[in-house]
């Protein structure tokens, strides 16, 4: 056996570890929680390390994740070794390739981060949804359990795939394992080796099309020969599992880890057993451990390994013949089904066994199935006590649900929450941060650490916010000397720590702490101080629990060390002062050693403020005397603002508050209908600094308001007879626009809604002529200006909107009066894609239907729990889905028909019906033109006169009517998404779409990466740019989607660039809708995944399209129509080399600091390329003769 | 005739050398302008605070937005070592005395003592034949005397010096209260030479946005009167060589350069506005001119009109400056 070596990686790195060196080929796409995979292996790949073979194996992203399931045939079929990695909507989309993978009976391992498929809701967490679909495929399933569990049975997969001829789907916990960071025993490369047998890789290889000995697969075959054909298999199948049980006996020997395919833990002599597979399996295991050893209770669990093929024999081998009662629990939901899958193969099993006469047991065991952890919701010991506690009963509940609260059905099982496993030898630590401030990264560095340092396992599970700006973590750390089977959040905490004082305000932040426990506070109150900022039930807790409270102002340190709001090494420094997981001294020896490690690469000046940040800590951290009284009157805010309707402070509210988990069943909408306008009632309060509006300084332009990405900075124009009982600091003055002579004119903030981005400052054009550093919009502390603004955005919201027939659409100053349909979202700070969806809900939100593919924009447009499509003032707005990543063209294209198909209805039922509604009113409709809003109000009112006559007819007819009589309106159907889907995953789909002559309108918000999954290439990726696997810089250029769209001649098509020429992205919004045909708009997107300064990301546009790297400009088929040129240019020659623009964003400049050559020669070709371009395009513009 | 001549103690094949630009980030540059007849090329500046602030830029932006959502924990790929340091610049030094045989001479700009030092250090194991020290910063510290800044830079060169031991010139600004002084300093310190003047980037403000822009502009023969002073009363004073810089734009102004006492003149202007083939020009107009004064040979030229020699010394200092001025004036 080799020497031991212990690391400290998450589920997903464990899994590529092995797999990467089991591969010559992975194929890849990106989809969390697998991404992680396919990026360790494209950066080992990078870094020349190479297989168990000696070479570097191909990494390749493909266009989706059938895709890559397609490469993944064809490459096995070609004779490599082949991987991939995968999750949910991924794994469903590799099916079809799946069965053809296992019918061929080829040897492959696929890896999945298991995670739920959407259904009424999308979720990006884990349970078993995906892989219960892939069941049916002919894959053999390998489950793991933890992080080691993860490295050992990829391993074991590889071994038993090559062997058996059955491919193997490994998975694993999505998040809970694929993200959890535990410190395991590595594999060496040796071990690997000897599971892997040479001579069944060269049969592999043997069995490859090759044209030196030719055999064709993939036939047709029919009625008289498929079905016989099709058992063929059976033998292969019938001996999977004795070979994967050899394998794990065989690695038992090499590494001392012994597997079974149902692994039983617990009383040898068990009542009661639980089975179960993956990460709930470990819990379970540790609370077997715990009831037996502490109690005697006679109860086991059975671990699910090998999921498929189902061994029945092995499975009921390893029960114990005592039992009584057995539990399944499935972490999956199978509605209409009698039970889940795991279920019914254990009742498969045992009814078997019993029908055969074969059966263990002493009395046929009562079986009953239930579902836990759906979407990674928690499973703890608790529930699974609870799980016990059923089985005890004289007639447990089946089909019943854990963990939740079903008040519906009563399916659920009580528990008690406060029972608790957790050992006293094990540091629990938690610790809420922000985003911004580093805790997260401050943490994983700590577990490695204690993980190198000492012989203590460690573990770290990292809780993320749903908004994507001003987010909150929360970090579970956990070190003891035992392996720590501990797959669920910390509630017993000994050591919690506040990054941010503002949570205080927030959330219960010592509610989890135990007695005795300490409390470590950053905050800018002096020591003496402290005590008094904390709020009444803290203090309160505090007191009776004995905790001890430790406070630095973290801040100050980070700032004179010259990290700014970075205080990781401040508050990790005070982590390992105070909590005694290592000594002091060496725990600061060891935390400067990391820091060298860590940041050495990222020069010695980064490392020297880190190292001051570490010896000025301890000089600044202080015990806080804890007093015998409460002494607060303060209480910590409700999650949301007052006057919120019912459901949403009930349900949004309790979500806000980290209460979601409490929520029953009955609360929920059925059918994942949720209301829209809710994140108005959110006031997040996360902007430092707001703009401050100078209504004498302001030219009214509008631009500040246009380019805002969370609708936080408003215009309103209106009568002064509105300005009663205005408040003392609401400021307006007369409107500048002549059109609206006598009006008074006000920009307003929403304080707490506005993330403090600066960027309507950068927009605003105007400098104060005597103070060039005070503009009409400044940047100021928020605190101070909190109160005063919110009672000016309470009277601003109740000033009316104008009248939108009043509103010139093409003129921005007029146009950003129209009020937002989509507001406060949680995109980024500075966020380049929400303005383009903002000015669609402006200009057309109370009319248009959304189709949106999944990414950003369908996080930041629906993730709970507040939505941020609005609604107007008479109730109207965006209505807004996610259907998938892949369809959503043709999920919009389907809209639109579905409307066509009604309006087409409602004319003919008009007709029909004309005597009873009066001829001069149906043909008013039917003549109707609904080019503007003064068209399209007329046309509202004449169908309330419609339904207004209706109400007296009471044929069908007439009933039918008024259901379809709002299609009489005319609707705008908008398909939103990012490049992602638009260039790769939705291309065929898109392309359809564009060519069905349909009146859809697609916004294409580019960012020219993957931004939601964390910055892969796309191919909308320019040349040159860095992203995740294009570490050394994409080689090709940017694929040109317009002039693809171009080439129908009937798609309308625009290329714009907000920051660069509004009016010029306004006049495509406009021109794009009113025509009645396919429309696309590829919309520059800045991003924070292209490493810019977001505060000041128009700069960035400007540059790009003076560069000439992105050329403005618009094809109209109507102007062809009419015989003259249909494209239009709109950019100027290029004025700056390309090279001024790529140096100002990371994602290019970095590649001078990686590879100083490629980025020479990556930036000539960029020139050269543009310079193509532009010829090219200047070309169309100047054709004439049409 | 014979243009070889020597600065730093290095053997240069004629007077002019490549001043410190972009020019020579293109290696097929220097090797044209080592056919046309270079003498030596300064290479492009290093900037310590660059690198620095480079670090602090790509760490920001490496961290900045990460570990805050569950989809995305990072942006870029990860990747074990960044060219934060002067790699590049060291590689480029090494790959230009690969390519070309003429004196190749570093330019640092440091910000710290331990910067110059490790720097200077690294380009000397990179291959360079000299170093040029890049002594540029505007002090705008209310608090800080002339002789705090003087003894500063003194103490650049006193390390640097001591640090390595290829020949070393200062390239200097005309701004100190004695100029002279402040030469003799650094000469006693051992600088190897001195290179007249360092031209600084002047700020612009634009009227419109009152935004501050940085102006680049080539220079032109006028501009190179305050080097010729300078390099005329410091010529046979001191014991470093002397290089102009700033204005060469002619083979006429070069020569008076040399008879000032110049050892060599660095161009850049001339050639960065009509082509690197220039050179061949201002050499043929520095040759005729040679040949109708009748000299053979560039050294017999140095310094036959420094200040030590000429008749009339007291032309080349301060107090005639006002003449000049007057009879400036006359024409009008």
């Amino acid at each position: 056996m080799a020497e031991k070596k212990y690391i400290t990686v998450d589920g997903n790195e464990a899994a590529a570890y092995v797999a990467y060196r089991c591969s010559e080929v992975i194929a890849i796409y990106p989809i969390t929680p697998s991404s992680n995979m396919g990026e360790y292996a494209d950066e080992w790949a990078s870094k020349g390390i190479k297989n168990l073979w000696g070479t570097v194996p191909t990494v390749y992203e493909m266009q989706s994740e059938g895709g890559a399931a397609g490469a993944v045939h064809g490459s096995l079929q070609a004779g490599a070794l082949t991987t991939t990695f995968t999750a949910s909507q991924g794994l469903l989309l590799k099916i079809p390739n799946m069965y053809k993978i296992a019918g061929e009976l080829t040897p492959a391992v696929f890896n999945i981060s298991a995670r739920t498929i959407a259904t009424h809701a999308l979720s990006i967490f884990g349970d078993h949804s995906d892989i219960n679909a892939a069941r049916q495929t002919g894959f053999a399933m390998l489950a793991a359990g933890s992080v080691q569990e993860v490295m050992d049975m990829e391993t074991i997969a590889w071994a038993s795939t090559l062997r058996s001829r059955i491919p193997f789907l490994h998975f694993f916990d999505g998040f809970r394992t694929s993200h959890e960071v535990q410190k395991i025993e590595v594999l060496a490369d040796e071990i690997i080796k000897e599971m892997i047998n040479d001579d069944l890789v060269s049969e592999h290889r043997k069995r490859a099309l090759n044209p030196e000995h030719p055999v064709l697969r993939g036939t047709a075959q029919n009625p008289d020969v498929f079905f016989q054909n099709r058992e063929t298999i059976n033998t292969f199948y019938n001996a999977c599992p004795k070979i994967v049980q050899e394998e794990m006996d065989k690695f038992a020997k090499l590494t001392g880890r012994q597997y079974k395919l149902f692994e039983y833990v617990g009383a040898p002599d068990a009542e009661y057993v639980i089975v179960i597979m993956a990460s709930g399996a470990d819990a379970t295991h540790a609370t077997v451990e715990y009831l037996t050893k502490n109690f005697g209770e006679k109860v086991g669990v059975l671990k699910v390994h090998l999921y498929r093929p189902f061994s029945i024999e092995h499975f009921l081998n390893e029960l114990p013949k005592s039992v009584k009662a057995i539990a399944v629990l499935d972490r999956t939901k199978e509605p209409g089904a009698t039970g889940e899958p795991l279920y019914l193969d254990v009742v498969d099993a045992i009814f078997k066994s019993v029908q055969n006469g074969t059966s263990k047991f002493d009395k046929v065991p009562y079986v009953v199935g239930g579902r836990y952890g759906l979407s990674s919701k928690e499973f703890t010991p608790a529930m699974i006590k609870g799980v016990f506690d059923n089985l005890k009963l004289p007639r447990p509940k089946s089909n019943f649900v854990i963990g939740i609260k079903d008040d519906i059905l009563n399916s659920s099982l009580d528990y008690d929450a406060k029972f608790n496993i957790e050992s006293e030898k094990v540091v629990r630590a938690l610790f809420w941060g922000l985003g911004s401030d580093g805790t997260v990264g401050a943490n994983k560095n700590s577990i490695k650490i204690i993980g190198e340092n000492t012989d203590n396992y460690c573990q770290g599970y990292f809780v993320y916010d749903s908004k994507k700006s001003g987010s909150i973590t929360i970090s579970h750390l956990r070190f003891g000397p035992e392996i720590l089977r501990t797959p669920y959040q910390v509630t017993h905490a000994n050591f919690v720590a506040c990054h941010q004082t503002v949570f205080l305000e927030k959330y219960d932040v010592v509610k989890n702490l135990v007695e005795g426990g300490v409390f470590l506070l950053n905050t800018p109150v002096p020591v003496n101080e402290v005590w008094n900022s904390l709020p009444k039930s803290q203090q309160k807790q505090i007191i009776e629990r004995k905790i001890k409270v430790y406070a630095i102002d973290a801040q100050t340190v980070a700032e004179k060390s010259g990290m700014g709001r970075r205080i990781n090494t401040v508050m990790q420094t005070c982590f390992f002062a105070i909590s005694g997981v290592l000594p002091k001294e060496q725990a600061i020896a060891e935390i400067k050693k990391s820091i060298i490690k860590t940041y050495g690469k990222k020069g010695d000046k980064i490392v020297q403020m880190n190292l001051d940040a570490v010896d000025s800590t301890l000089a600044n951290l202080f015990e806080v005397p804890v007093p015998s009284n409460v002494t607060a009157s303060w209480e910590t805010l409700p999650p949301m603002a007052p006057n919120t309707p019912e459901f949403v402070a009930k349900v949004e509210g309790a979500i806000l508050g980290l209460y979601g988990d409490d929520l029953p069943t009955s609360v929920f909408p059925v059918d994942g209908t949720w209301p829209t306008a809710t994140t108005q009632y959110e006031k997040r309060n996360i902007a430092l600094t707001i703009p401050v509006w100078d209504e004498q300084l302001c030219i009214q332009c509008g631009k500040c308001t246009l380019v805002c990405p969370h609708a936080s900075i408003r215009i309103k124009s209106y009568s002064p007879e509105f300005l009663v009982n205005v408040p003392e600091t609401f400021k307006h003055v007369p409107t500048r626009d002549i059109e609206y002579k006598g009006e008074e004119y006000t920009i307003q903030i929403a304080p707490e809604d506005c993330t403090g981005c600066g960027v309507c400052v950068e927009a605003c054009p105007v400098v104060d002529k005597k103070n060039p550093s005070h503009k009409a919009l400044d940047m100021q502390p928020q605190p101070p200006l909190r109160a005063k603004e919110n009672e000016n955005w309470e009277f601003f919201l109740n000033v009316p909107d104008k009248d939108r027939k009043q509103i010139k659409i093409t003129n921005i100053r007029q146009q950003q009066i129209q009020r937002p349909l989509f507001e406060f979202s949680g995109a980024c700070a500075g966020c380049g894609e929400t303005p383009y969806v903002k000015l669609v809900s402006q200009l057309f939100g109370d009319r248009t239907l959304v189709a949106n593919a999944t990414g950003c924009s369908s996080i930041y447009g629906g993730n709970l729990p507040t939505t941020p499509w609005a609604v107007d003032k008479n109730g109207r707005g965006p209505a807004w889905n996610n259907s998938l990543f892949e369809d959503n063209a043709e999920f919009g294209l389907g809209m639109r028909l579905a409307v066509d198909k009604q309006t087409e209805i409602a004319k003919d039922l008009l007709n029909r019906l004309q005597y009873q509604i009066g001829v001069d009113l149906v043909n008013e409709i039917l003549d109707a033109t609904q080019n503007n809003e003064e068209e399209i109000d007329a046309q509202r009112d004449r169908v309330v006169k419609l339904k207004e006559k209706l109400k007296g007819v009471s044929s069908l007819d007439a009933k039918r009517m008024i259901d379809l009589a709002d299609y009489l309106v005319k609707k705008s159907v908008w398909i939103i998404g990012g490049d992602g889907w638009a260039y790769d995953i939705g291309y065929g789909g898109l392309d359809h779409v564009l060519a069905s002559g349909k009146n859809v309108n697609i916004l294409v918000l580019d960012t020219e990466v993957y931004s939601n999954t964390g910055g892969q290439m796309s191919k909308s990726s320019p040349i040159g740019s860095i992203s995740k696997f294009a570490a050394g810089g994409k080689q090709t250029r940017k694929k040109d989607l317009g002039l693809m769209a171009m080439s129908y001649g009937n798609v309308y098509v625009a290329s714009v660039a907000v920051g660069s020429n509004d009016a010029q992205t306004l006049k495509a919004f406009v021109e794009a809708e009113a025509y009645d045909g396919p429309s696309i708009i590829i919309a520059y997107s800045h991003c924070i995944a292209h490493g810019i300064d977001m505060s000041n990301p128009l700069k960035n546009q400007k540059a790009l399209v003076d560069s000439g790297l992105w050329i403005l400009y618009r094809y109209n088929p109507t102007l062809a129509a009419a015989e003259k040129n249909p494209f239009v240019l709109d950019s100027k020659a290029p004025k700056i080399p390309v090279a001024q623009y790529m140096d100002m964003e990371i994602r290019f400049k970095m590649l001078s600091k990686i590879n100083p050559t490629a980025y020479k020669e990556l930036y000539k070709k960029a020139q050269d390329v543009t310079e193509e371009r532009y010829k090219y395009f200047s070309y169309l513009a100047a054709r004439e003769n049409f | 005739m014979n243009l070889k001549t020597e600065y730093l103690g290095l053997k240069i094949q004629s007077p002019f050398i490549l001043s410190a630009s972009p020019i020579d980030e293109n290696i097929n540059n220097l090797k044209r302008l080592e056919e046309l007849g270079i003498g030596a090329v300064v290479l492009h500046s290093l900037f310590e605070e660059q690198l620095v602030d480079e670090q602090f830029e790509l760490d920001y932006h490496l961290t900045h937005g990460t570990e805050s959502f569950a989809e995305a924990t990072s942006y870029f790929p990860n990747y074990d070592e960044y060219k934060l340091g002067p790699e590049e610049y060291l590689e480029h030094i090494h790959k230009v005395k690969n390519n070309i045989k003429v004196p190749v001479i570093a330019s640092l700009n440091g910000s710290t003592i331990g910067g110059w030092t490790k720097y200077a250090k690294n380009m000397q194991e990179a291959g360079a034949d000299a170093l040029e020290l890049n002594i540029y910063n505007i002090p705008a510290d209310f608090n800080l005397t002339a002789s705090d800044i003087e003894d500063a830079y003194l103490k650049i060169l006193q390390e640097v010096k001591s640090i390595v031991n290829i020949p070393v010139a200062v390239k200097l600004s005309p701004y100190f209260t004695n100029f002279a002084n402040m030469v003799k300093r650094f000469d006693e310190v051992g600088a190897d030479g001195f290179v007249l003047f360092n031209r600084f980037y002047q700020p612009d403000i634009n009227i419109n946005t009152y935004e501050v822009e940085p102006k680049i502009e080539l220079s032109n023969s006028a501009i190179s009167r305050i080097e010729l002073r300078w390099i005329a009363i410091l010529k046979n004073k001191i014991k470093a060589n002397l290089a102009a810089t700033g204005g060469i734009i002619t083979g006429q102004d070069a020569f008076k350069m040399i008879l000032a006492g110049a050892n060599a003149t660095q161009i850049f202007a001339s050639i960065a506005r009509n082509g690197l083939d220039y050179l061949t020009i201002m050499m043929r107009e520095f040759v005729q001119i040679m040949e109708e004064k009748g000299f053979n040979n560039v050294a017999d030229v140095v310094g036959i009109a420094c200040q030590k020699n000429i008749p009339n010394p007291s032309a080349f200092e301060r107090a005639q400056y006002m003449k000049a001025l007057t009879s400036y004036k006359l024409h009008f």
